[in-house]
């Protein structure tokens, strides 16, 4: 499968714990703008450390190594300033973690207060009500923006972090496992909103749950120990796997 | 009643006699002090220094109260803590966020151990080396002798609170900050900090209230003074202080009583004020 004008690409990336356990073992793979692309595989497969890779996470722990090339439009994220590449790509996690000394409206704002950008009152405004619609929140939390971002359901605390991170309006949005904390009606919000956003924002996410992939992503990698064993279209893979692993993930023989 | 049953019950009723037993101390305390001191306690006690040992005589003599209070010590321990605050608490909160960042590292445990054994270290022995190390430089006995000694005593419970608090942030919160391109001064300001604000500020209390009753440490250093004096670089009283003169001179016996109700009243204060901040700050 090739991808034209990829604007994420991985490059034999390998991602090592210590010097013997390698969690990605030379993962290459190219990102298609403005879709989604979900990374499936059993739990210890990396999929979670191939994301964490791509908005250099890693560097938070010295013993962590990268190797290989990670290309945003054709850059090598690896010899960026950390700072810069985080405001590109940005990353929502596994629980939602609204900063819980903050409000809404500082939520959403933070990460331009901690980039030390100032704005007007009328561009913070501006931007607090525009991510908020973008995750559908707007409407849900108007009247409330003052209250904490700790005070909302698991759910809408989800989006708000989504919120958060699209306020800086990034290239890439990382997710991983965004929905395994949540109920099944906050999951499908969540899905939905991810659908909407990918014609502002490319969408990388990881998942364990197969189909979450099938309905959201257009193309999907399967990870096994490590290894990417499977990139292709999302459809492809669901129908006709290439691989014996995949099929055999597919089908719920492992993970 | 079978035998294993008398056991048990003896013991649990036993346990719960000696658990009582050690609140006794304390409402004993608490009671013989109020009881002696309240009767001294009035606006003018809070706000006139101690009377001289032949004031005090002469209204002894004719069977007066003795005038004056213990607003030199007052103003001498607040000045002191205020000084040894100013170090210890921005030293101590950034030692204690170097040592729950880098708990992994052979350096951070040292100093961490370090930090164990200083808050072990007796009083009586940081005012002595702190007598060393300042009193005899600078040639005479200061409030800022003492307030370096105050400092050395605070530094271990602000460091280790600190610590003890930041590593029960979770780690989520650091990674979103970082993840919104924060760098880590800013992440750590802006977000970590203040989600430990309650945690610290309870450490600083418990800090404060353990200090703020410590005489040895400066005997050595304050010395302690008669009159109300704000020149730090002079010797100055405070409220411990005071007590142990008050102990020493048989016409201010009856002084003992006051102030230590106005110690011991502001202690409990501070520590009731940090257990209710530390179960808000939990919720």
């Amino acid at each position: 499968m090739t991808i034209i004008n990829p604007i994420l690409e991985f490059k034999e990336v390998t991602v090592n714990y210590t010097s013997s356990v390698q969690a990605v073992k030379g993962v290459t793979a190219a990102i298609e703008r403005n879709s989604i692309t979900a990374i499936m595989g059993p739990s210890g497969c990396g999929k979670s450390t191939l994301l964490r890779a791509a908005n250099l996470m890693h560097n938070l722990y010295p013993n962590i190594r990268i190797g290989g090339e990670i290309l945003l439009e054709g850059r090598n994220i690896l010899d960026m300033e950390s700072i810069e590449v985080r405001r590109k790509i940005g990353m929502v996690f596994q629980r939602p973690a609204p900063f819980p000394t903050m409000s809404i409206n500082e939520n959403v704002l933070a990460g331009y207060t901690l980039n030390g950008i100032h704005l007007s009152r009328a561009q913070k405004a501006d931007i607090v009500e525009k991510s908020l619609r973008s995750v559908s929140l707007w409407d849900e939390v108007k009247d409330v923006l003052t209250k904490k971002g700790t005070f909302l359901s698991g759910g809408q605390q989800q989006r708000l972090c989504i919120a958060r991170a699209l306020a800086l309006q990034p290239e890439v949005l990382l997710m991983d496992e965004p929905t395994s904390a949540l109920d099944p009606i906050a999951t499908k919000h969540i899905e939905q909103l991810i659908t909407q956003l990918k014609d502002d924002v490319t969408i990388l996410i990881v998942t364990h749950n197969m189909g979450q992939a099938r309905r959201i992503a257009a193309k999907s990698m399967f990870m096994y120990l490590g290894d990417l064993i499977e990139y292709d279209d999302t459809k492809k893979m669901f129908t006709d796997p290439a691989n014996e692993l995949t099929s055999a993930f597919l089908n719920g023989k492992m993970g | 009643m079978k035998k294993r049953i008398l056991t048990s019950h003896i013991v649990h009723y036993g346990v719960c006699v000696l658990a009582a037993l050690t609140s006794v101390p304390l409402i004993a305390i608490l009671g013989e002090v109020l009881i002696k001191g309240y009767k001294q306690f009035s606006w003018a006690f809070l706000t006139q220094p101690t009377p001289t040992a032949y004031k005090a005589m002469m209204a002894l003599a004719q069977g007066e109260d003795i005038p004056g209070g213990i607003a030199n010590g007052i103003l001498g321990s607040l000045i002191m803590l205020l000084m040894a605050a100013i170090i210890a608490i921005p030293v101590g909160i950034m030692g204690g966020i170097y040592l729950s960042e880098n708990s992994n590292k052979r350096f951070a445990q040292i100093v961490s151990y370090m930090t164990d054994l200083l808050q072990g270290t007796p009083s009586v022995i940081i005012g002595i080396i702190t007598y060393i190390w300042v009193v005899v430089p600078m040639r005479g006995y200061s409030a800022i002798a003492g307030s370096v000694a105050l400092t050395v005593m605070m530094l271990p419970l602000i460091v280790r609170s600190t610590e003890e608090t930041m590593k029960i942030l979770p780690q989520s919160l650091k990674e979103a900050g970082l993840a919104l391109g924060g760098n880590y001064a800013k992440v750590v300001m802006k977000v970590q900090l203040p989600s430990a604000f309650g945690g610290i500020f309870t450490g600083v209390l418990l800090a404060i209230s353990r200090v703020i009753g410590e005489t040895a440490p400066l005997m050595f250093t304050a010395l302690g003074c008669q009159v109300i004096r704000l020149s730090v670089d002079k010797p100055m009283s405070a409220v411990p202080l005071l007590i142990w003169e008050f102990f020493n001179d048989p016409n201010l016996q009856d002084l003992i009583w006051g102030a230590s109700l106005f110690l011991l009243l502001f202690v409990l204060s501070i520590n009731l004020l940090s257990k209710y901040l530390a179960k808000k700050w939990q919720s």
